[in-house]
């Protein structure tokens, strides 16, 4: 029973408070709907009416932003809605029989909801436990470390409607797992340190000029050399750990000379939409580096002569919000956030948080802008770039939340120090998210040049057949290249670092990956929208057993086409995991390839079941034999 | 217009802002397109538009001219993607034009006949979508739609009405309208509205005026798609 | 056309169709006989020949795949026949009949048998002579390997003609405009 369903007055009381909170502004939509979601269980129709009177928007821009996103709900999902992280990891750690003992135990369909109403199971993408995993999220609140135990347990839980705060709390525990530690995870810094440091950069010879302009735009004068840090930030040659690898300095300072219009301002938005299948790592970083991180947007917009920030985390990470808040509130306490920052009189910038709800292409920077502002995460034509026309059409940065952290370090311990880090393309340290077949999964801080090798060796894998480096839309990596490096000279990473051991069918891998992102695709064109799907049909079919020459031929022709043809990053790269494996693991699909000649996709035979069932018939006549050939 | 372009070899005068699209159209030289319609904002949705700038593939109705830039478009290499997409959107849907009212008339069509698309090539999908007949003048068959947008954009900047949104996200996004019933019936749609004539498909459907023309004597029967265009 | 030494077998055959394909066929009127001083029939309903000759040359398909005898002729077709070319919108998207496709067969049985009106007991017929409706009607493109297509619900005689003689002579058929036609 949902609140909706027995109190529809109440409904209307809810979602006006919520909408007063997020100042009755249509930009916060996204907020909006997560909030009735988790007051209500799911977006009724109902909600969408006081939702449509209280912001003044049709509804069809209310239903079309809902239904974008996979963690909100148009129709009932149950009072617990239960879902299977389902990255390759989690697949390795033997999801699938978990999610079947729990179905099977609660006697339920995966994707269905029990016909009480209760409770569903399903499956959605990776939800950043891998280290940690099989995990799962019950109504967006992560579990992790199942085992058989466990979903027996839930079950019961279930059943007896036990309240989800009465849970053990011991599976809501999620480890850091840090096991080598570098110049960012063993930083021990006070909060403010940076900034202090930031702040007593001298401007440096030549910059004095563009110093001059911020501060006619009203920058705090107070604060000192802002365009020194960009200085610095430059000479540090940090680059962007999202996985383009963007220069940092130069998005800073396009940001900061993009002219504002009238009522205009600077927005700076950390990234943490950590979505790549894989990848772990800003969760830690939110979790004990939080400060760290904030520190580091708070420099940016120094840097930039910003005053509004938002932090832009990924549904999955939802336990983390009240945390997080927690740190903000502190900072603000402190004077390292809020008005007048350090004491400085118009040193103003604030931080607002804002969450995902589950859509994997809000991790490129215009689909998160577009996020942000409330709508559906589709990403943006380019030019113009967030740089000059981002949120709300005002210059924007984006950058990960590493990028941010490794800018507060740069402020605190200066560009030459950093630069000297790494190898000479690419500086710094870069932290990598070790899961799948290793002894010791979890975080490794590395300087820059580190090897595949050395990496498999610290981590403790063995008889390693693959590394997909940087999640699906990054590389694979077989043992003939475990010498190259980590860097943006050889192989440029976000931070995923998934390791498969000789017993594992890479096509199996490469598979999943092409479920991701038929998953994930937004929609917005052609190519990706249908291309994804018949790329994800055909990998069914060669894993069915169906596959024959002529399919591989016609995978190898799809990908090229999304890779040509496609809007965004998402569909260019949806095709990276199956050429990559194609090249170095062909074998694998030729062990797939059942059929010599072409063979339908479905099964002749099963699709006369129904007729068969229907007319009692079981003679020869009413079989289809498979052809000698099969 | 001092500034030029070429596209396929032919030199392409252009203004300044005017995409590559804009300025091939005004000068007679047809690219195909979906998605685009002259009195909108480009979308860049369908991708049929696609043309190659230095080896890269890009939509030529969002990517503005730039003064001397090379692009290819009428290339056996580009025409074949874009058959491509085509066969993509007619396996997506539910197109069967021999029952279908717009034939004749719809842009997906006489595009896949310029562009020579003899048949579907991929498994259809055969997605199951329910009619909307609702409303006492227009029917919507949300079998033919391939999620352009323009209605969605014609009700919004044209009608003033926003009767019409894309909702759902990737092979499941689909067209829905305004109303709590999810029926045309109970929006404030209106036949004359803008939104029920621009559609490239046949979604629209005006009740009781079936087959007026004959099949055989309806627009793109009499002369291929972008014939006018270059006609210019 | 200069007569070849030897004719090209070809063999048609309608599936889940209507015979309107093999109608536009016999459009081509007077041109049939320069076509038969290039080709002869095979199976056909033209001729009444009821197998394939194994060493056909063209196969041409007309209507797509509803039930299992569709899909053993299509193998038959497909086994026997060098060039397999898919006629009408049937054999290309399954055409008319695929428009139940989007009904779970039984419901479609049910309602046809069972539940309309002015049926009294009646059941679903069983007979081993009659074949059994696949769950969903299919181009033929989806079972077998299909080398050409035209297109047209008919396609006109003149585009028959056109990629036929555009096979016969060699050349990649083309269907220009007039000639292709989806509907």
């Amino acid at each position: 029973m949902t609140l909706n369903e027995t109190h529809p007055e109440a409904v209307a009381g809810v979602v006006d408070r919520i909408v007063e909170r997020w100042r009755r502004d249509p930009t916060c939509m996204v907020q909006i709907l997560r909030e009735v979601q988790e007051a209500c269980d799911w977006i009724s129709p109902e909600a969408i009416d006081c939702l449509q009177t209280a912001l003044k928007v049709p509804r069809t821009k209310i239903e079309g932003v809902a239904g974008f996103y996979s963690f909100f709900y148009l129709k009932p999902r149950g009072k617990y809605r239960i879902l299977f992280s389902d990255n390759v990891t989690d697949r390795m750690q033997g999801n699938q029989a978990l999610l079947e003992r729990l179905c099977n135990t609660l006697w339920i369909e995966p994707g269905k909801v029990s016909e009480d109403g209760l409770v569903s199971v399903d499956r959605t993408s990776c939800t950043g436990m891998c280290d940690q995993g099989p995990g799962l999220l019950v109504n967006n609140r992560a579990i992790t470390r199942l085992d058989a135990e466990r979903i027996d347990e839930m079950a019961d839980l279930v059943r007896s409607q036990t309240p989800l705060d009465e849970w053990p709390a011991e599976w809501f525990r999620v480890e850091d797992n840090i096991r080598q530690p570098g110049i960012l995870l063993g930083l021990d810094m006070p909060p403010g340190d940076a900034l202090r440091a930031a702040r007593a950069l001298a401007p440096s010879d030549g910059l004095a000029a563009s110093n001059m302009r911020s501060w006619r735009e009203g920058l705090p004068s107070g604060l000192g050399g802002p365009a020194a840090l960009l200085d610095a930030i430059k000479r540090a040659n940090l680059r962007g750990r999202g996985g383009a690898g963007f220069t940092t300095g130069l998005k800073w300072e396009a940001c900061r000379n993009a002219p504002l219009k009238s009522g205009q301002q600077r927005i700076v938005v950390c990234n943490a939409d950590e979505g790549e299948p894989g990848t772990f790592k800003d969760r830690v970083l939110l979790t004990s580096y939080a400060d760290l991180v904030f520190e580091g947007m708070t420099v940016a917009a120094y840097a930039i002569g910003a005053q509004r920030g938002f932090l832009y985390l990924r549904g999955e990470y939802r336990y983390l919000l009240e945390p997080l808040t927690a740190v903000l509130e502190r900072r603000r306490r402190d004077k390292l956030l809020g008005a007048d920052i350090l004491g400085v009189a118009g040193a103003d910038f604030d931080i607002e948080i804002h969450l995902g709800a589950g859509a994997y292409v809000c991790g490129e920077e215009s689909a998160l802008i577009e996020s942000l502002e409330g709508k559906r995460g589709t990403p943006r034509n380019r030019p113009p770039f967030p740089v000059t026309n981002g949120y709300l059409d005002q210059p924007t940065i984006v950058n990960n939340v590493e990028t941010f952290a490794a800018a507060a370090l740069i402020a605190l311990k200066g560009a030459d120090w950093y630069a000297g880090i790494g190898t000479q393309h690419s500086a710094g340290s870069k932290i990598l998210s070790v899961a799948g077949d290793c002894a010791r999964p979890g975080l490794y801080e590395y300087p820059f040049g580190v090897s595949i090798r050395q990496v498999l060796a610290d981590c403790g894998a063995v008889a390693t057949q693959a590394v997909q480096v940087s999640g699906p839309s990054g590389v694979c990596v077989g043992p003939a290249e475990f010498d190259r490096i980590i860097g943006f000279e050889d192989i440029p990473t976000a931070g995923a670092f998934t390791i498969f051991d000789d017993s594992r069918d890479m096509f199996e891998v490469a598979r999943n990956y092409v479920h991701f992102f038929q998953h994930e695709s937004c929609g917005f064109c052609t190519p990706c929208r249908v291309g994804t799907s018949l790329l994800k049909n055909l990998m069914d079919k060669l894993h069915n057993g169906c596959g024959s020459p002529y399919d591989f031929a016609e995978i190898e022709k799809l990908n090229h086409l999304l890779q040509s043809m496609s809007h965004c990053g998402l569909g260019h790269t949806a095709c990276n995991p199956v050429l990559d494996t194609i090249k170095k693991f062909r074998p694998a699909y030729e062990k797939h390839m059942k059929q010599q000649d072409f063979a339908p996709a479905f099964d002749l035979d099963r699709a006369l079941a129904a007729a068969r069932q229907m007319t009692g018939r079981d003679d020869a006549a009413a079989h289809i034999v498979k052809e000698e050939n099969a | 217009m001092s500034q030029t372009f070429t596209l396929d070899g032919q030199s392409i005068p252009f203004a300044d802002g005017q995409t590559i699209l804009q300025a091939a159209t005004a000068a007679g030289v047809f690219i195909p397109h979906l998605c685009y319609h002259p009195e909108f904002k480009p979308h860049g949705s369908c991708k049929l538009c696609t043309v190659k700038i230095n080896g890269r593939q890009t939509a030529s109705c969002t990517m503005r001219a730039i003064p001397g830039m090379s692009v290819e478009s009428d290339t056996e290499e580009i025409n074949a993607e874009r058959r491509a997409l085509l066969q993509m959107l007619f396996v997506e849907g539910n197109h069967f034009c021999p029952a279908c009212e717009q034939s004749g008339n719809c842009q997906l069509q006489a595009t896949a006949y310029r562009l020579g698309m003899m048949s579907p090539h991929f498994d259809h999908f055969f997605p199951s979508r329910a009619v909307d007949a609702s409303h006492p003048d227009t029917l919507l068959d949300f079998n033919r739609c391939i999620l352009c947008s323009l209605c969605v954009r014609a009700s919004r900047d044209v009608d003033g009405k926003n009767v019409f949104a894309l909702s759902g996200r990737g092979i499941r996004t689909r067209l829905i309208v305004n109303a709590k019933s999810g029926r045309l019936a109970d929006t404030d749609f209106s036949p004359t509205d803008k939104a029920a004539e621009v559609c490239p498909v046949g979604v629209f459907l005006k009740k009781r005026r079936g087959f007026v023309v004959p099949i055989g004597e309806r627009r793109y029967d009499k002369a291929p798609i972008g014939a006018a265009a270059e006609e210019v | 056309m200069n007569a070849p030494a030897k004719k090209l077998k070809v063999a048609t055959t309608s599936l889940a169709g209507c015979f309107g394909c093999h109608m536009s066929f016999l459009d081509i009127d007077e041109r049939l006989f320069t076509l038969l001083d290039h080709i002869e029939f095979d199976r056909s309903p033209l001729t009444d020949i009821k197998t394939c000759s194994p060493d056909c040359d063209i196969g041409i398909i007309e209507g797509g795949l509803c039930n299992a005898e569709n899909v053993h002729v299509l193998r038959e077709f497909r086994k026997n026949c060098k060039t397999l070319i898919a006629i009408g919108a049937c054999a290309i998207n399954g055409g008319l009949p695929a428009q139940r496709n989007h009904l779970p067969l039984t419901v479609i049985l049910e309602e046809v048998y069972h539940t309309s009106p002015g049926l009294a007991n009646g059941m679903v017929p069983n007979d081993p002579e009659l074949p059994l409706p696949l769950n969903q009607v299919h181009p033929i493109h989806e079972v077998v390997k299909v080398d050409y297509f035209i297109p047209g619900c008919p396609p006109s005689g003149d585009a028959i003609w056109k990629v036929l003689t555009d096979l016969l002579a060699g050349r990649e058929p083309q269907l220009g405009h007039g000639l292709m036609h989806y509907d």
